[in-house]
């Protein structure tokens, strides 16, 4: 039995048939991942085998009270997890373990999932190629040469690599989306306030979503059915009623609806040549089935530098208690003035990337520049909003290429710091308007994954998963896991 | 020389069961250190504030109170500085500024100083948490090789009401604090008896100087100590032909004076902007009128209501009302005494020196109503005399006798057996031969005779009674009838 390539949906019916296979597909996985883990660094922290074993053990007794009975999980490490250390990828956190689960941790454990790890990511998810991590950079299990995109890239590169069945990750402004895109997996970032931030370690609290990452768009679904809900401890959360996703997919995948398709032609027209050649064949099959439209994307100039002065403003506020005085990176106090202890503190507990944003956010929001920065991103925020908002009456779903770029090299792009940030262009959308975002797989360039991106209206989740669906049943990118050679 | 006072008053919500952004208990004041936190309080990695319902409505209730425009949706944000008792290194609060209002505006209050009312404006309430506290061993940041947080504190829901500088004398501002403290009781949103439960900042100004600000006053008294030793610092350095500088002052509840603070040698900026963890809270007309119904009478409606049904002045029924307890307890005693004028004399005056000097908690209660009725009314049937009734007031305050009774159980009722009397008083001339011959010549001088008579009844003659037969004794010792 080819247990790492196998989707969850597929493993859960398995293991209510026969409970006993929990184990030997956990102990499958670890083997893998003991393979291949040393090529691809996609986790900071791996529980042990025997830990895992033995929590696999107890839910195989009581398989059919569990939607995800001992299905592995591979927990992006800025989502809290008691007892498991929570790192952001930052020497201030490097030992931090958290007192409490976050809500999707909470609600996947209900569900009978595995916590398998904890995988590496941009620190505190600033960047978008895992580079930034204080540990070391996760490798693109494609291709080791390059990075796996960001900052979710852990997540992502486990997936791909067979490490892990489902994963979690966060997206602040594509950071599920990307790395999915680049790995050939798929990413979801749900609607602002679908799925609890409690738990999620703060970048951008306006911004940042938690989302599922699998291997095919039923998994997707799956999981996403695992963590969305409201939650009392989220301010944020929505109080709406969830969906059951697998179903509607079902319903919408044999009622087969046409859908009105608006094309982000200019988005296309950046993107690289690769980028632009799979996602036109992928195009191609859409629009023979559906009503496909170019639209313009307003403001394109405006849309990074937006996203940027929004993030970096809550980054500086949300980092602004890693101060060494409760937990985390911690310095002598002996004598020394609170600002000594502060400045020491997080000099040495933040990279240069997390330092950068936090610089440029509080310059954002000081006096004098609040209005021309802070003030007037916000207002950008609404005038978007407004036009996708108009976008969305006339059609279903709004698509462009993911990255307009192919995965770069190591080094390539931390060098480059505008082009990584201008890379966010096509995504970063979805999170200032909070509207739902997937990315799917739709081929290779030069052995290079391409991922599509669709967007729809607000908690319209489920014609992302019908669009994913179709692309994968066409395409034929279901269940993809790289050979990893070095 | 015209003096200006504003107020920056910081009140606790101390109704509430649990902080104002998670669950954790707010009682936390005879807790050992850090033993009332949650993550959400401590500020870990990954925590949100939920809004604590019942203390918005609190707030709402103060706002309405303190006749304030209210603000169509309550926005909190985040007021930045690194302090080691700010777990997340911003405060949640409110601000004035694009995109953000505070919760309550524009409201004012009525006070009677001297007689005369007044009105302060109050320019804005801020619904905002708590920080933690730092401690030091030695109880001084400067002599203490180290200092202690507690945390406890932190996230307990606390308002700022903000006056304008209406007030022009120390016992304005007083005056101001008292019916504050009166209305938050009334509401009950605050027993401000709790050491901690309020912290007052004053500015104060003379004509010709700038504005000063004095932090750190934790008691009512203070509030007034404090402003007279400023506006007299004041006073002099102008008089000196100095300048009174802007600057900031600690309040030495100690040395009872007020000493400067260090400058800070820039402006703090803040940086404020709204908390994108907590989504605006939509006040509706409806929610309004809810609260609205469920507020008590306040102060001045009750001090109004005082006068007309109990026919007491301005004066007394304000007195009464200012303490919620003892305008309880007036209305209990009146519903078994009429003479509603004299029920309030003895109850400002006797009752509650007595309370004082025992040092007893109103909230204890060692009293009852049918106790204190029972003193007026031995009084008033002439079962003891005023200075008996002075006497027994402390039984009263502390044991809540039955005044008849128990002068039934002592034997200590009033002497008004003129006979009786009279022997004592004879004992007393013939004792006091000198006093005699004084008080002959003296009238004034008759009043130890007559101290003597109490002295050997201990207090239980009947005063009016004693003054007669020892004038009546005095005449006829003058007249030769009587010889000692
Ligand atoms: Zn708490």
């Amino acid at each position: 039995m080819d247990w790492i390539r196998q989707p969850a949906y597929r493993l859960v019916e398995l293991f209510r048939s026969d409970p006993s296979k929990i184990v030997d597909y956990v102990d499958s996985v670890y083997d893998r991942i003991q393979r291949v883990e040393p090529l691809v660094k996609a986790f900071i922290t791996i529980r042990s085998r025997e830990e895992l074993l033995e929590e696999a053990q107890r839910i195989a007794k009581n398989v059919d009270s569990y939607v995800l009975p001992g299905i592995l999980v591979a927990v992006k490490d800025n989502i809290s997890t008691r007892g498991i250390r929570t790192t952001c990828a930052s020497r201030m956190l490097e030992n931090y373990v958290p007192p409490y689960d976050a809500t999707v941790i909470e609600r996947l454990k209900r569900a009978g999932a595995l916590i398998l790890g904890k995988t590496n990511m941009d620190e505190f998810a600033m960047g978008s190629t895992t580079e930034t991590s204080a540990f070391f950079p996760t490798k693109n299990p494609w291709d080791l040469s390059r990075v796996p995109g960001g900052s979710s890239g852990g997540s992502a590169a486990a997936l791909a690599a067979g490490e892990a069945t489902l994963a979690l990750g966060s997206d602040t402004g594509g950071s599920i989306r990307n790395p999915a895109a680049f790995t050939a997996t798929y990413g979801l970032k749900p609607t602002y306030g679908l799925v609890s931030r409690f738990g999620l370690i703060a970048y951008a609290s306006s911004l940042d979503q938690i989302g599922p990452m699998a291997r095919c768009v039923e998994d997707l679904a799956l999981l996403l059915q695992v963590i969305a809900g409201f939650d009392p401890r989220d301010a944020t959360s929505l109080p709406v009623a969830v969906p059951n996703y697998l179903e509607e997919l079902n319903r919408l995948w044999h009622e087969e609806p046409r859908l009105r398709i608006a094309v982000l032609r200019s988005l296309v027209e950046v993107s690289e040549e690769g980028v632009r050649k799979v996602f036109e064949d992928a195009l191609n099959k859409l629009c023979s089935r559906h009503e496909c439209e170019d639209v313009e994307v307003p403001y394109r100039d405006q849309i990074v530098a937006a996203y940027y002065i929004v993030a970096m403003a809550e980054a500086s506020s949300n980092l602004a208690r890693y101060d060494g005085v409760r937990y985390g990176l911690k310095t002598s106090f002996e004598g020394r003035s609170w600002i000594d202890v502060y400045t020491e503190v997080r000099t040495k507990g933040f990279g240069y990337e997390v330092r950068k944003r936090i610089a440029l956010g509080a310059f954002v929001l000081s006096a004098g520049y609040r209005d021309a920065y802070y003030l007037k991103a916000l207002r950008f925020r609404r005038l978007l909003k407004e036009y996708f908002d108009g976008l969305y009456k006339r059609f279903d779903i709004v698509v462009s290429p993911t990255m307009p770029i192919l995965p770069p090299r190591l080094g390539e792009l931390v060098s480059d710091p505008l082009r990584m940030y201008m890379a966010d262009i096509n995504t970063v959308i979805a999170n200032l308007i909070g509207c739902p975002a997937i990315s799917i797989p739709i081929g290779f360039y030069n052995g290079l994954p391409v991922g599509l991106q669709a967007m729809s209206k607000p908690l319209n989740e489920v014609t992302l998963l019908y669009l994913g669906k179709e692309l994968q049943e066409s395409l034929g990118y279901a269940n993809l896991v790289s050979e990893v050679i070095r | 020389m015209k003096v200006r006072i504003g107020l920056e008053i910081h009140v606790q919500l101390t109704c509430l069961r649990s902080k104002l952004f998670c669950s954790t208990p707010s009682n936390y004041y005879d807790k050992p250190p850090n033993t009332c936190v949650c993550p959400v309080c401590l500020g870990l990695p990954g925590v949100l504030p939920v809004p604590n319902k019942k203390a918005i409505e609190a707030a709402l209730m103060v706002a309405l109170a303190l006749n304030c425009e209210i603000a169509p949706k309550i926005v909190f944000v985040r007021k930045h500085y690194f302090y080691p008792d700010l777990p997340k290194n911003y405060q949640i609060s409110q601000y004035d500024g694009p995109g953000m209002i505070p919760y309550a505006r524009n409201g004012y209050l009525t006070i009677v100083v001297d007689g005369v009312k007044k009105i302060v404006r109050i320019r804005r309430i801020n619904i905002e948490e708590d920080p933690g506290r730092l401690t030091y061993p030695t109880g001084s940041m400067i002599t203490s090789p180290y200092s202690m947080v507690d945390y406890n504190r932190s996230g307990v829901a606390l308002l700022e009401i903000v006056t304008e500088p209406d007030m022009e004398s120390p016992k304005e501002a007083r005056a101001f604090v008292e019916k504050l403290m009166a209305i938050l009781e009334y509401l009950g949103v605050t027993d401000t008896s709790i050491e901690g439960a309020f912290r007052v900042d004053a500015n104060v100004s003379i004509e010709g100087g700038e504005r000063v600000e004095i932090k750190n006053i934790g008691s009512m008294k203070d509030v007034e100590k404090a402003l007279n030793y400023e506006i007299l610092r004041q006073r002099k350095v102008l008089e000196s032909g100095g300048k009174v500088l802007r600057e900031v002052r600690h309040w030495d509840p100690h040395k009872k004076v007020t000493v400067p603070v260090r400058g800070k040698e820039f402006e703090e900026d803040y940086r404020y902007f709204p908390d994108p963890d907590l989504p605006p809270i939509i006040v509706t007309k409806e929610w309004l009128e809810e609260i609205r119904r469920k507020m008590p009478e306040l102060p001045d409606a009750r001090i109004e209501r005082f006068t007309k049904q109990y026919g007491l002045d301005e004066y007394r029924a304000n007195i009464l009302v200012l303490s919620k307890w003892l305008a309880d307890l007036f209305e209990e005693c009146a519903k078994m005494y009429s003479d509603y004028k004299k029920l309030a004399d003895w109850l400002i005056t006797d009752f509650l020196r007595w309370v004082k000097e025992l040092n007893i908690d109103p909230k204890k209660r060692s009293w009852n109503p049918r106790s204190i009725v029972s003193l007026l009314q031995a009084m008033d049937r002439g079962l003891i005399s005023v200075r008996m009734a002075k006497e027994l007031m402390p039984k009263v305050v502390a044991e809540g006798i039955d005044v008849e009774k128990f002068i039934e159980e002592q034997k200590i009722s009033k002497i008004t057996d003129e006979k009786l009397l009279e022997s004592i008083a004879l004992e007393v001339f013939r004792e006091n031969p000198k006093a005699v011959k004084d008080a002959l010549k003296n009238p004034k001088a008759i009043n130890f005779l007559v101290g003597g008579v109490m002295k050997k009844t201990r207090g239980r003659a009947d005063p009016e009674l004693t003054v007669k037969i020892v004038k009546r004794l005095l005449e006829a010792v003058e007249k030769g009838e009587l010889s000692i």
